[in-house]
């Protein structure tokens, strides 16, 4: 027993490094799982006000190029609407009756406080919680396409697995044919990303839009994703390699808008039930 | 001397939120970051309690942790960081050992030694931090690039922190 002790005290340092290190690799591990709720990010109260306000800062340097964005968006607003006041008594309106479809989804608009791009795993703060309706899993987008998916939140504040994460698949489709595929992004450049498993006998152009395939209940359908800018296939492969440009500048986000799917339970349960 | 607590919160709080609120928004070229955190683990103490130095580098890894969303990385870098440095600094003393109590910090040594001490150990730390994010060795040199890069520039910032406020009693 004595030397044990002994022992203990003698490598007292080398076993709480041994100690520590786990400690950090157990947090590293648990972070990483999907929608894990944790407190030591970037929404807890302390640091979300604080980078709240340094982030008020400077928006205060920003505010013109966001008034030109969001001009900007208000005119392509206004345009939508004024084609759907033309197309107001259409077969799909007249069909689509149900009210619950009608209002299948919600928008939220939330601030962004925390950003980054240029790390493998990025994450973006938002000033959009649980009390505005906020919860993990919802969609996020800005007016020009996919943003993330939010993944934890806290009663003020959430955070958002960006586009440019390693672990963030978008199920997605090639807009002119319909072929369903994924996007990924592999961690190098956040203008662009990947398309995975868009089999080769499907002709391909460059300036193809890939939107949101709208299969997995979180994003919305036809939600742009980016452009495709080149595409090779190697002799023996499967499927394309196709490289997309993201059409968001997530370098640059000011607002964003979360997306609330008010049919996700009815759908992710009804789905499950196959499964089993 | 720097080694009053008092002095040491201030300037763990100091590097924590300059760290988490205007460094973490610079990056040269893509892929120079900018970790200048490390050196308020550098600087503590030479002779302090290696269990205590363990405790902080978990501790600021971790509040800087908050801020990159990034829990555990930067407190498993730093925690190897302070487990390696009293082996290095045994290795490097200067002529006559340490006095008790110093921080090595640029006026102790002159910036070559000084320079000597924090490269290999900032290295250390932008190579564990980096990989760990990347979780795999599939962007091996792009990895590699920018811990180079970034280990460049965080020493040149450390440096430029040093000359500003640690030498300013000599003159």
């Amino acid at each position: 027993m004595q030397r044990l002790l002994l022992f203990l005290i003698k490598y007292r340092a080398f076993l709480s490094f041994m100690l520590l290190e786990m400690v950090c690799l157990w947090l590293i591990v648990e972070n990483n799982k999907y929608q894990s709720a944790s407190y030591f990010n970037s929404s807890n109260k302390v640091s979300a006000t604080l980078l709240s306000t340094s982030q008020g800062v400077r928006d205060f340097f920003n505010l013109n190029d966001v008034n030109a964005t969001l001009a900007a968006e208000n005119a392509q607003l206004k345009r939508q609407i004024e084609q759907y006041n033309q197309s107001l008594y259409s077969i799909n309106v007249r069909q689509n009756r149900d009210e619950d479809i009608l209002k299948k989804y919600d928008f939220i608009s939330a601030k962004v406080i925390k950003n980054s791009t240029r790390k493998f795993e990025n994450y973006i703060t938002v000033d959009k919680g649980l009390k505005h309706g906020i919860e993990p899993g919802m969609a996020v987008v800005d007016h020009r396409g996919v943003v993330g998916k939010v993944k934890t939140a806290s009663n003020n504040y959430s955070v958002i697995i960006s586009i440019l994460h390693g672990n963030m698949l978008v199920s997605s489709k090639i807009k002119r044919t319909g072929d369903l595929c994924t996007t990924q992004w592999d961690g190098r450049d956040y203008q662009r990303a990947q398309v995975l498993y868009l089999p080769r006998h499907i002709n391909l152009n460059v300036g193809d839009t890939v939107v949101t395939s709208g299969y997995n209940a979180i994003f919305p359908e036809g939600v742009p994703v980016g452009i495709v800018e080149s595409y090779e296939i190697q002799e023996d492969a499967l499927f394309h390699d196709v490289q997309i440009k993201l059409l968001p500048d997530l370098n640059s986000l000011s607002y964003v808008y979360l997306i609330k799917n008010n049919l996700l339970i009815e759908q992710d349960s009804i789905e499950n039930v196959t499964i089993e | 001397m720097t080694a009053k607590p008092i002095f040491q919160i201030t300037s763990f709080f100091l590097y924590v939120l300059v760290q988490g609120l205007l460094l973490q928004n610079v990056v040269a070229f893509d892929v120079a970051f900018c970790f200048a955190y490390v050196a308020f683990l550098l600087c503590l103490p030479v002779d302090s309690n290696a269990l205590l130095l363990l405790g902080m580098g978990f501790l600021t890894g971790l509040s800087v942790d908050i801020f990159y969303d990034s829990v555990g990385m930067h407190a498993a870098a730093s925690v190897l960081i302070m487990f390696v440095r009293n082996y290095w600094l045994n290795t490097i003393t200067p002529q006559g050992g340490y006095d008790i109590g110093v921080a090595p910090n640029i006026d102790l040594n002159g910036w070559q030694w000084f320079l000597g001490y924090i490269l290999p150990l900032i290295f250390l730390h932008h190579t564990a931090l980096f990989f760990i994010e990347s979780a795999s060795f599939s962007l091996f040199w792009f990895t590699l690039l920018k811990v180079f890069a970034s280990t460049i520039f965080t020493v040149i910032v450390i440096v430029i922190i040093q000359f500003l406020f640690y030498r300013s009693k000599r003159y």
